[in-house]
C-alpha cells in the first residue's frame, strides 16, 4: 500500500519550493527596482516578463495541493494567517497588474506603476516571510513569536533580493550586471544574518524542533545541512563577478538546503505540533484521482517550462521587447 | 457571527464578481486572437498583424487581472469558508487542482511565448502558442464550470462519516446542469469579447474614421455578436428549463411566483415585496410563465410557498431582468449593426457600439447573480448551507481585508478601463 499523504507532502513541498525559487527571483527583481536607473528598470522587468505569470502559478498549485490533499490543514493555516494572507494577495495583485500597466503607461503614470511594482513586490515578500515565521511556530501567541515572524519576514526579503540580483547577473551584462553583483553581495549578507537568526531562534521557539536537531548522534549527520548552506554561501560570494550562472545556481542551492532543513523540522506535522499529514489528509478517493492527473500532467508542465526558458535564454538586451 | 457571515459573503461576492469580469473577456478574446493571428500567417497582411498586436496587449492586461484576482479567490476558500473544504473538499478540491494542472500552467507559460516570443520562435510555433493559450482558457472554464454546476446540481457523490467523497468522477463532472452552464458561459464570453472588440474599435473610428484596421475589427466583432447572441438566447432558454427541473426554487424566485398555481402569469416588471409575499406594481402577462417555462398554458408551476428554503426574491428577480434586458438590446444592436455596416459606418452607430463596450460584463454579472444568489441559502444545493461553511475570522478582520480589497479593486478596475480605452484609441500600429 502506498502512503498517499507522504506522496502529496513531497509534491506539495516541491511545488512550494518551486514557487519560492521562481517567484522569489522575480519578486527580488521587483524589490531592487528603486536601486536602478530608468533604462535599467526596463531591462530588469524585461528579464522576468515572459516568466512571472507561470512562476506565480506554482503558488496556486502549492495552495491547491494543500487544499486538495490536506483540507483540514488548509482551513486551519489560512484561517490563522488571515491578515498576512490578505496583505500578500493585495501585494501580488498590485505588482502583477503594475507589470502590465507600466509597459503601457507614459510619463508620471509610468513612475507611479514602477513604484507600485516595487511596493507590491515588497509587501508580498514581507507577508510571505511573516507567514512562514508564524507557521514555523505553529501560530503560537505571544510577543516573542510575533517578533520572530518579523525577523523571518526580513530574512525572506533578503533571500528574494539575493535570488533577484543573481538572476540579473545571469540575464544581463554591462553596468547593470556590475550593479547586480553588488546587490547580490548585500543580499547574501542579509540572508546569512536571516538564516543565522532563524536557525538559532527556531530551536528556542519550538521544543519539537529542538529535540529533532539536538539528538546525538543524529545531529552529526544533520550538520550536512548547515555546512552545505555555508559552503554554498561562500560559493556564491566568490563566484560573483567571475561567473554569470554560478551565483544564481548557488542561491537556488541555498534555498533547497534551507527548505530541507525546514521540512525536517516540521515533518510529520502539517500544522506544527497539532496536525500530522495523516490527520489532515483527504479521502483516498480524492487523492488517487489527483495523483493520476498529477502523474500525467506534471511531466508536461516541467517539459514546456524548460522549453519556455530555452526560448528566452541569453542576455536581455532591449528595454521593451513586448511583441 | 451574523455580521461576520454577512461580511464574508460580501467579500467573497465582491471577489468573485471582480474576478469573473476578466476571464469572461479572455476566454472569448483568446479565440478572436487565434483568428487574427492565423489570418496574418495566411495573408501576411500587416493590417492583421497590427490588429493582433493591439488586441494581444488588451488580452495580456486582462489576463493579468484575471490571474491576480483568481489567486485571491483560491485563498479565500481557506480563509473565509473552511467549512466548504471540510465538507466537500474531497470533491471540490480535485476539480480545482485539475484546473491548475491542466490549464493554468499551460496558459501562463505559453502566454509568455505568445507575448514575448514572436521574434524568437517560428511563425508556426507562435500560432500554436496562441492556440494553446486559447485552449487553456477554455479548459479552465471547463473545470470551474464543472465545480460550480456540481454545487448547483450535485451528483456522483457518496457520504462517508459526514463528509462527501466522489463515487463516480464522471457523474460529478458531467452533472445535470454542467453542459448547459458551460455552453451558456462560453457563449457569454464570446459575446462579451465581441462587443468589447466592436466597442473599442468604434471608439477608435470616432477618433480616426479612416483606420482600416479598426473598421475590420468593428465588422468582425459585430458579425460574431450577431451570430452568438441569438444562439445564447436559445441556450439560455434550455438552461432555464434545466434549472426548473433541478432547482425549482430558483426559478420561482426569479419569476417571483409566490404561490403554486395552474397557468401562472408572467411578471414582466414589478417590485417584489417579500414581507407581504406579493409583487407590487406588477405588469403581468396572463399564463405567460406557464407557457414559457412549461410550454403549456395550463401547467402547474411550483411557487415559493412550496419550498421550505428559497433564495431572497428581489435580487434574483431584478438580476434576471437586467440580464435578459441587456441581452435583448445586444441582439437588436448586433443585428441592426450588421445590416447598416454593409454599406456605411454612421457615427450614431459607432456611438452605440462604444456605449455597449462593456455590456457583456453587465449581462454576465447579472446572470451569475441569478444563479449564485438563486442557490441560497445553500452553498452546495441540499448538502451544505452557506452559514455552516463560514470561518471564524472576526467581523473586524474581515472588515479590514474587505476595505483593502474594495480600494484595490476599485483602483484596478478604473485603471484597467482607462488603459484599454486609451490603447484602442491609439489604434493598431
Amino acid at each position: 500500500m502506498i502512503d498517499l499523504p507522504i506522496i502529496f507532502t513531497v509534491l506539495m513541498g516541491a511545488a512550494i519550493l518551486a514557487y519560492v525559487v521562481l517567484d522569489g527571483y522575480d519578486l527580488g527583481v521587483g524589490m531592487l527596482m528603486p536601486a536602478a536607473s530608468r533604462d535599467e528598470q526596463n531591462r530588469m522587468v524585461a528579464s522576468i516578463g515572459p516568466f512571472w505569470d507561470a512562476n506565480e502559478t506554482w503558488l496556486v498549485l502549492g495552495i491547491g495541493l494543500l487544499l486538495v490533499a490536506f483540507p483540514l490543514a488548509h482551513g486551519e493555516i489560512l484561517g490563522a494567517l488571515y491578515l498576512p494572507v490578505a496583505a500578500m494577495l493585495v501585494g501580488l495583485m498590485v505588482r502583477g497588474v503594475a507589470f502590465e500597466f507600466r509597459i503601457k503607461a507614459e510619463g508620471w503614470h509610468r513612475e507611479l506603476w514602477n513604484w507600485l511594482f516595487w511596493a507590491g513586490s515588497t509587501l508580498a515578500s514581507l507577508a510571505q516571510g511573516f507567514m512562514l515565521g508564524r507557521y514555523i511556530t505553529g501560530f503560537a501567541p505571544g510577543f516573542g513569536y510575533w517578533l520572530f515572524a518579523l525577523v523571518v519576514a526580513g530574512g525572506l526579503c533578503g533571500g528574494y533580493v539575493l535570488l533577484g540580483a543573481t538572476w540579473l547577473v545571469h540575464r544581463t551584462d554591462g553596468p547593470l550586471q556590475a550593479k547586480a553583483v553588488v546587490w547580490a553581495r548585500w543580499g547574501l549578507l542579509w540572508v546569512a544574518l536571516g538564516i543565522g537568526l532563524v536557525s538559532l531562534g527556531t530551536p528556542f521557539a519550538s521544543e519539537t524542533v529542538r529535540e529533532k536537531w539536538f539528538d546525538f548522534p543524529r545531529t552529526l549527520g544533520l550538520m550536512v545541512l548547515p555546512l552545505g548552506t555555508l559552503f554554498m554561501g561562500a560559493w556564491v560570494w566568490f563566484s560573483l563577478g567571475r561567473s554569470d550562472w554560478k551565483p544564481f545556481a548557488g542561491a537556488v542551492a541555498i534555498y533547497v538546503l534551507a527548505f530541507l532543513g525546514l521540512a525536517y523540522s516540521l515533518f510529520p506535522f502539517v500544522v506544527m505540533d497539532r496536525l500530522t499529514i495523516w490527520d489532515a489528509a483527504a479521502h483516498p478517493s480524492a487523492l488517487v484521482f489527483m495523483l493520476v492527473g498529477t502523474a500525467i500532467v506534471l511531466p508536461f508542465i516541467i517539459g514546456y517550462t524548460f522549453y519556455a526558458y530555452r526560448v528566452f535564454r541569453g542576455k536581455v538586451t532591449g528595454g521593451d521587447p513586448y511583441l | 457571527m451574523e455580521e461576520a457571515l454577512l461580511l464574508a459573503r460580501v467579500q467573497f461576492g465582491l471577489n468573485i464578481a471582480f474576478h469573473i469580469l476578466f476571464p469572461t473577456i479572455t476566454i472569448g478574446l483568446a479565440w478572436l486572437l487565434v483568428v487574427f493571428r492565423v489570418r496574418y500567417e495566411r495573408t501576411r497582411d500587416p493590417a492583421w498583424l497590427g490588429t493582433y498586436k493591439l488586441w494581444v496587449k488588451v488580452f495580456a492586461l486582462t489576463f493579468a487581472m484575471g490571474v491576480v484576482s483568481g489567486i485571491t479567490m483560491s485563498f479565500q476558500f481557506g480563509t473565509n469558508w473552511p467549512g466548504y473544504m471540510n465538507k466537500v473538499g474531497n470533491v471540490a478540491g480535485p476539480l480545482l487542482a485539475y484546473e491548475v494542472l491542466t490549464a493554468f500552467f499551460l496558459e501562463a507559460t505559453f502566454l509568455g511565448v505568445m507575448l514575448f516570443g514572436m521574434n524568437r520562435v517560428s511563425g508556426r510555433v507562435h500560432v500554436a502558442s496562441t492556440i494553446i493559450v486559447a485552449a487553456g482558457t477554455t479548459l479552465s472554464a471547463f473545470w470551474i464550470l464543472a465545480l460550480n454546476s456540481w454545487m448547483q446540481t450535485p451528483t456522483g457523490h457518496v457520504i462517508e462519516n459526514g463528509v462527501l467523497i466522489a463515487g463516480s468522477w464522471l457523474a460529478v463532472i458531467f452533472n445535470p446542469s454542467f453542459p448547459y452552464r458551460l455552453t451558456h458561459m462560453l457563449l457569454a464570453s464570446g459575446i462579451t469579447a465581441s462587443f468589447l472588440v466592436a466597442g473599442l474599435s468604434a471608439w477608435r473610428l470616432l477618433k480616426a474614421p479612416n483606420d482600416p484596421s479598426a473598421a475590420k475589427t468593428l465588422r468582425f466583432g459585430v458579425h460574431i455578436a450577431a451570430v452568438l447572441v441569438p444562439l445564447q438566447i436559445f441556450v439560455g432558454d434550455l438552461h432555464g428549463l434545466n434549472t426548473l427541473k433541478h432547482q425549482p426554487a430558483k426559478v420561482a424566485a426569479l419569476e417571483a411566483l409566490w404561490k403554486t398555481e395552474r397557468g401562472a402569469a408572467l411578471t414582466l416588471f414589478g417590485i417584489p415585496n417579500e414581507k407581504e409575499k406579493r409583487t407590487d406594481y406588477a405588469v403581468m402577462i396572463p399564463k405567460g410563465a406557464a407557457l414559457i417555462l412549461a410550454h403549456d398554458a395550463d401547467a402547474e408551476l411550483k411557487g415559493l410557498d412550496a419550498f421550505k428554503d428559497h433564495p431572497p426574491v428581489a435580487p434574483v428577480f431584478f438580476a434576471f431582468r437586467i440580464m435578459v434586458g441587456v441581452g435583448v438590446l445586444m441582439l437588436a444592436l448586433s443585428w441592426v449593426g450588421s445590416w447598416v455596416l454593409r454599406k456605411k459606418t454612421p457615427r450614431w452607430l459607432l456611438w452605440c457600439f462604444a456605449a455597449f463596450t462593456f455590456s457583456g460584463w453587465v449581462a454576465t454579472l447579472a446572470g451569475w447573480m441569478v444563479t449564485e444568489i438563486g442557490r441560497q441559502p445553500w452553498l452546495v444545493q441540499g448538502i451544505l448551507r452557506t452559514a455552516d461553511a463560514v470561518g471564524d475570522a472576526s467581523g473586524a478582520e474581515i472588515g479590514a481585508s474587505l476595505t483593502g480589497y474594495i480600494l484595490t479593486y476599485a483602483a484596478l478596475l478604473l485603471s484597467y478601463m482607462v488603459v484599454i480605452t486609451h490603447l484602442s484609441g491609439k489604434g493598431a500600429q
